[in-house]
């Protein structure tokens, strides 16, 4: 009787990749500390190699174990939870930087070194330029990715969940293009600086995380895109996609805090 | 029971000792190596504050001098104090007790190991991941440790700013050691938020058939709200940590008053972590010592429901009392006012689980056992630092108190007595389940009393230190308080023997202890659905699912 499984949940092997994946974290870490302080910047490198070969292999083992069936409905509702639960502890994370944005903007230092939040030398971005148009364009690209999970849910239209998922992906790199270029003017042509002062500190930070979980949630909704046209996902079993847009509508919504908080209120009075 | 438990017995275990205890995914398994590790990493952590209270013992420094640091005195050679070797230690000795071996014995350890078997789940809803905050544990302690051992602020090796790593110190602390520590604590928040995903998916997707919310065991009542306390502030002590980092490497100014900043900012994030992070300490702590008074007053813990939504209300009220360590930053009068009025408030969801133990002792039948004398010491002592919590919470108190000993005392007496004492009642109560053999009740008495009373020694007289005006993290003191520095290097010592002696006991009883045949070896009020599994249990538990009438004895609720 060893070995008779006679529940839904899901019993894996034993796997390498937990330790190989904290090896790698731990050399990443260490060598980011050596290359901070200008020793080598190899040991960061050699890590953050086992770090990104580690996740492949893992989502990889992963997705397989979806498609050999190891994901009973049980199990698909603990990797939903699971997900939802590190959205929140992502959400936490973004607290940490809003509220150093909102302290600053609405405590600003004056009463004690004199300094206003935004420095009037400081050349602000019109948000109804550039960030404006950037809000839309992630805001399509959250409505393309939801066009091709309904596409998947309602009818399993293979060509629509696609096509939607290209579309989304697509602003989603737009996005990140404009953002770039956004960051380019200000540093280059606006005489920013990446750090220095408080007004600088919060608006790299905030935006650079922001723009961090973008390129993440694109490489997540590229690996879905890869997957779909191979087949994978079905109407009831898809619960790689249905994080990705999860983690996707996370973005969104962090930037529309982004936006209003950080551009609109944040140069408000200039 | 029988089905689950038989399953297994005659199962040969086929795994390699690598592919075991290195690539597990085995909640059992990941539970052992969290218990040994943080063990390990605890006596590492003890041993720092056994040099300090050497220093501590006689006014004057005899020991950590700059000219190399001494383990026996002598007056003959020249000796100038080395302030930084016990900041380094001060820093290091809370930094690994916070991250390193409360949360991961408590959480990870038993966490791993109980929640899974009281629910009836198979195993963890993540396995892998699992192993993966295992893991991540361990990589964060090789930072913490070679931050000690790295170069430093003053030219020394290791960074002495405090556990709490406050700017503008900590920012200007030279040297790798100080980068270091900070990802020691990314990395363990990393291991924590996956360890709490993982336990809060397993006991809303795994339990077993019939067994609703409110019949589910306290213990796993309290992991489950401790992993909501972990999931939600551990990510914003991870902004702040990182903001120190920009700030350190990359001439940021989140904490730089020059460039706009605000170092006060640094704590009020800080400190939304760091009071959850309290409770994340002791909340296990309280699930352990309700089933080991349970058992061994032979009844059911009184009144279950207040219980459960006791330890809700801790959860929640954590998250909105964090300003109190902080109150002479100079915050209004208002603010002080709704911190003061928001942390007393706790004491009473506090009271009513300490007022709830009583009430099952009371009218028991009491035995006496090893687990049991450390519940009883955990509820003298988590109420003497409960005590003096409600004193030190009155912001106007606190303006004498702040940053003195009465402030070691009391947090010392709620973790360092409360929690390790809950961990000790822990491990004596499920020593026997987890290896097969039991451990020596003679012995462990022995270790109760040393321990009992050292930590006792050691701690109670730092009130009178703390009312005589002695403050914190100092390396030297004046003449006038050397008499209970002396007592409570006295005490400290004791307590170390003990912390040997447990090591002792526990490898003894590995070696030599007496074998366990029964399931339940104490009695039938230790009625969770562990006590019907085999001790140890096989490989795989539950491959059955528990039947509803295996652990619904439906007595009080």
């Amino acid at each position: 009787m060893a070995h008779a499984k006679n529940h839904d949940y899901h019993i894996l092997p034993p796997s390498i990749w937990p330790l190989l994946g904290a090896v790698g974290g731990f050399a990443m870490l260490f060598g980011a500390v050596l290359w901070m302080h200008g020793i080598t910047a190899w040991l960061f490198w050699g890590g953050l190699l086992a770090v990104l070969y580690t996740s492949f292999a893992w989502w990889a083992e992963v997705a397989h174990e979806g498609n050999t069936g190891d994901h009973t409905s049980v199990v698909r509702i603990g990797l939903r939870y699971g997900f939802i639960l590190f959205v929140m502890s992502e959400v936490m994370f973004f607290f940490a930087w809003f509220w150093s944005f909102f302290k600053h903007a609405i405590y600003p230092m004056q009463d004690y070194i004199g300094t206003e939040y935004v420095q009037p030398a400081i050349h602000i971005v019109d948000p109804f330029h550039l960030p404006l148009i950037n809000t839309l364009i992630l805001l399509l690209s959250g409505c393309a990715v939801t066009w091709a999970h309904h596409a998947l849910v309602h009818s399993n239209d293979r060509k629509a969940l696609v096509q939607g998922l290209a579309i989304g992906i697509a602003f989603g790199v737009a996005f990140t293009g404009l953002q770039a270029f956004e960051y380019y003017e200000v540093l280059a042509h606006e005489g920013w600086e990446f750090g220095g002062d408080i007004f600088y500190s919060n608006f790299f930070m905030a935006t650079g995380f922001h723009g961090f979980h973008v390129l993440l949630g694109t490489i997540f909704l590229i690996v879905c895109l890869i997957r779909a046209m191979k087949g994978a996902f079905t109407p009831e079993q898809h619960v790689g996609f249905e994080t990705a847009a999860w983690y996707w509508h996370f973005v969104d919504v962090v930037w529309l805090f982004l936006f209003f908080a950080v551009y609109l209120w944040g140069t408000a009075g200039m | 029971m029988a089905d689950a438990a038989i399953h297994g017995h005659d199962h040969v275990d086929e795994r390699s000792f690598f592919t075991r205890w290195f690539m597990s995914t085995n909640h059992k398994d990941i539970g052992i190596l969290y218990l040994i590790v943080s063990a390990l990493v605890g006596l590492i952590s003890v041993t720092f504050t056994v040099y300090m209270r050497l220093e501590l013992m006689d006014p004057g420094v005899q020991y950590m001098c700059a000219e190399g640091a001494r383990l026996f005195a002598d007056a003959s050679a020249e000796c100038t104090p080395n302030g930084h070797l016990w900041n380094v230690l001060i820093t290091a000795h809370g930094i690994l007790m916070m991250f390193f071996v409360v949360i991961p014995a408590l959480f990870g350890g038993f966490g791993n190991y109980f929640m899974p078997l009281q629910i009836g789940a198979p195993d963890m809803a993540f396995p892998r991941m699992n192993n993966l905050s295992f893991w991540l544990y361990v990589a964060g302690t090789s930072l913490a440790v070679a931050s000690v051992l790295s170069p430093g602020g003053n030219d020394q090796l290791g960074s002495g700013v405090g556990w709490v790593l406050y700017p503008p110190l900590s920012v200007n602390e030279g040297g790798l050691s100080m980068d270091l520590a900070i990802f020691a604590v990314h990395v363990s928040g990393a291991s924590s938020i996956l360890g709490a995903i993982n336990m809060i998916t397993t006991f809303l997707n795994m339990r077993a058939p019939g067994m609703t919310l409110f019949k589910v065991p306290l213990f796993s009542w309290s992991i489950f709200v401790t992993s909501w306390l972990i999931l939600l502030s551990l990510p914003v002590l991870a902004g702040a940590i990182t903001m120190l980092l920009m700030d350190r490497n990359f001439g940021f100014a989140f904490f730089d008053a020059a460039g706009g900043g605000d170092p006060i900012l640094y704590q009020h994030i800080l400190w939304f972590f760091g009071h959850p992070e309290v409770y994340i300490v002791i909340l296990p702590g309280f699930g352990i010592i309700s089933h080991v008074i349970a058992t061994f007053a032979r009844k059911p813990v009184f009144g279950y429901l207040p219980m459960v939504w006791a330890i809700i209300a801790i959860g929640v009220l954590g998250f909105v009392v964090w300003a109190h360590h902080m109150y002479t930053v100079g915050m209004s009068l208002n603010q002080q006012a709704y911190f003061m009025l928001a942390t007393m408030v706790i004491a009473v969801p506090t009271g009513v689980k300490v007022f709830s133990w009583i009430a099952t002792m009371w009218g028991g039948s009491i035995e006496f056992k090893a687990p049991m004398m450390f519940a009883f010491g955990f509820l003298f002592l988590f109420t003497v630092g409960g005590v003096t919590g409600v004193v030190l919470s009155q912001a106007a108190v606190d303006r004498f108190y702040h940053d003195t000993y009465y402030v070691v005392a009391h947090f010392h007496y709620v973790m360092s007595l409360g929690a390790v004492f809950a961990i000790f009642a822990g491990v004596y109560y499920y020593f026997g389940k987890m290896t097969g053999r039991q451990y020596s009740e003679k012995l462990a008495h022995v270790h109760f009393w040393m321990f009992f009373i050292g930590a006792n020694v050691t701690f109670f007289p730092q009130h009178f230190l703390g009312r005589q005006g002695m403050p914190r993290r100092y390396i030297d003191y004046p003449e006038a308080f050397a008499y209970w520095n002396y007592v409570s290097s006295i005490g400290a010592f004791i307590s170390f023997a003990s912390f040997l002696l447990f090591f002792g006991i526990v490898i003894y009883a590995m070696m030599r202890g007496a074998r366990i045949t029964q399931n339940n070896y104490w009695n039938e009020y230790a009625d969770t659905l562990e006590w019907t599994l085999p001790s140890p249990p096989p490989e795989h538990t539950f491959e059955i699912l528990p039947k509803q009438e295996d652990w619904d004895k439906s007595h009080s609720h």
